[in-house]
């Protein structure tokens, strides 16, 4: 089957693509969009380094057809913040050494995001169950953990002011 | 990775699907979350020229309990499975075990009827239902038919349900008793080492019945009826706990792989069973 328009959501933009079937969509993220933020690590579903939020939901891009995707809504580190306008998540990485390569990060960061929005209030151990699907080699994960507990609380914070 | 080229196919209905199957028999395979198929096809040990999606069939959606009566639309996620209360209350040990399934991203995606019908020895989901003594509906051209879950399973990957056919759904009534999921695994995201479901009933200090299935322990999941009748009737002692133990590690037939020789894995089903068993009975 050759190459067909599928429109997809990227960080709010809405994108035409032209793509085979069987394009995976951390292929065309990454060769196609030029989002190079969701990385790929280990290609079987495993490492967790090509994480997109696809309508509310954390997938793994390299185990996604670009073609069942259409119409979705998707999220890329990318659409989470920017170098001069960091997510609190992003801020806090930095602030507790949460990385060390940083080739984990960005999925890190989108599933901490998605995990924030389920569980605002995490314990310690609803972190670290929370973020299983995603590997880092480096850091031993203690600060990634305190990060994204760190995250939270900042998030809280800033809620309650605003209330 | 890149799979090899296959025509995609998103059908609305269940009718729509049933045709496109019908027309392209074996060059045909539904996909319902992917994490297996797709895997499978970007190590291209699977070839498939036509891919049928289901993600856009309403009719394979939503968990229903009413009452004791339990239905689990195939397309349902592990994820929904979790988040799903009254799941957690009629029937705990579907929450139990589904938060034991590979890793948060797989359980958003990963659906219960892909989860079943796909016949992967090391799937959690076949063994559980054996356990709860489920029904699988299926629909093909010719209509649907019902098939019990202990009756499902022929070898890896090899089922009852013929090719131009498609899982609908899933259904069981609630269990009573006592229940656990007890799962082995070298980390997140692996197959079992050693798994088993486990519901036990007790009534004034006896067993009244006790269902003990097991997985990734053979080239199917394993029921095994003997192991439930070595408590009943008994107090749930030791010396029952250990009969029973004996009957479902008799029953299994492990082979060596990456996790472990067979030695090793009868060992670890003989802990998993028995540490299963006397949380059920703790439970009931």
């Amino acid at each position: 089957m050759g190459k067909q328009h599928y429109q997809i959501n990227v960080n709010g933009e809405t994108k035409d693509v032209l793509a085979e079937p069987r394009e995976l969509l951390i292929h065309t993220l990454r060769e196609q969009l030029d989002l190079t933020g969701p990385h790929i690590g280990c290609e079987t579903s495993h490492c967790g380094a090509c994480t997109v939020d696809i309508d509310g939901k954390s997938v793994k891009s390299c185990t996604v057809f670009t073609a069942q995707v259409a119409g979705k809504e998707i999220t890329t580190i990318e659409g989470l913040g920017t170098p001069d306008e960091m997510h609190v998540l992003q801020e806090k990485f930095r602030e507790h050494h949460g990385l060390q390569c940083g080739y984990c990060t960005p999925g890190m960061i989108t599933r901490a995001h998605r995990l924030l929005q389920e569980n605002p209030n995490p314990t310690e151990e609803d972190v670290r169950f929370g973020m299983s699907g995603n590997l880092c080699r480096c850091t031993g994960y203690q600060n990634i953990v305190k990060s994204i507990l760190a995250a939270a609380a900042e998030m809280n914070a800033s809620k309650e002011a605003a209330e | 990775m890149i799979p090899a080229s296959f025509e995609y196919h998103r059908p609305a209905d269940i009718s729509a699907a049933l045709a496109i199957l019908d027309e392209y028999g074996d060059d045909a395979r539904v996909i319902a979350g992917g994490h297996s198929l797709i895997p499978m096809m970007k190590l291209r040990m699977a070839d498939i020229e036509h891919l049928i999606d289901l993600q856009d069939i309403g009719e394979l959606k939503g968990i229903f309990v009413e009452g004791t009566k339990v239905t689990i639309g195939a397309m349902a996620t592990q994820h929904e499975l979790i988040d799903n209360g009254d799941i957690a209350r009629v029937a705990p040990i579907l929450h139990e075990a589904a938060l034991q399934i590979a890793d948060p991203q797989v359980r958003y995606m990963g659906t219960v009827g892909g989860n079943v019908a796909n016949g992967d020895p090391g799937n959690d989901m076949p063994g559980l239902m054996q356990c709860l003594g489920a029904t699988f509906h299926l629909v093909g051209s010719g209509g649907t038919r019902d098939v019990a879950a202990r009756d499902y399973y022929e070898a890896a990957y090899m089922t009852d349900r013929e090719d131009d056919e498609i899982l609908t759904a899933i259904s069981f009534n609630a269990p009573e008793g006592g229940f656990a999921y007890e799962k082995q695994k070298r980390k997140i995201g692996d197959y079992a080492t050693a798994a088993c479901a486990a519901i036990v009933k007790i009534d004034g200090g006896i067993c009244t019945a006790a269902s003990i299935a097991m997985t990734n322990l053979s080239d199917t999941p394993i029921f095994s009826a003997e192991a439930g009748a070595a408590l009943e009737g008994t107090a749930c002692d030791a010396t029952a706990i250990d009969a029973a133990v004996a009957a479902a590690t008799g029953a299994i037939d492990p082979t060596e792989d990456n996790r472990g020789p067979v030695d090793f894995k009868m060992h670890v089903a003989g802990t998993i069973i028995r540490r299963a068993i006397e949380r059920a009975v703790s439970r009931a």
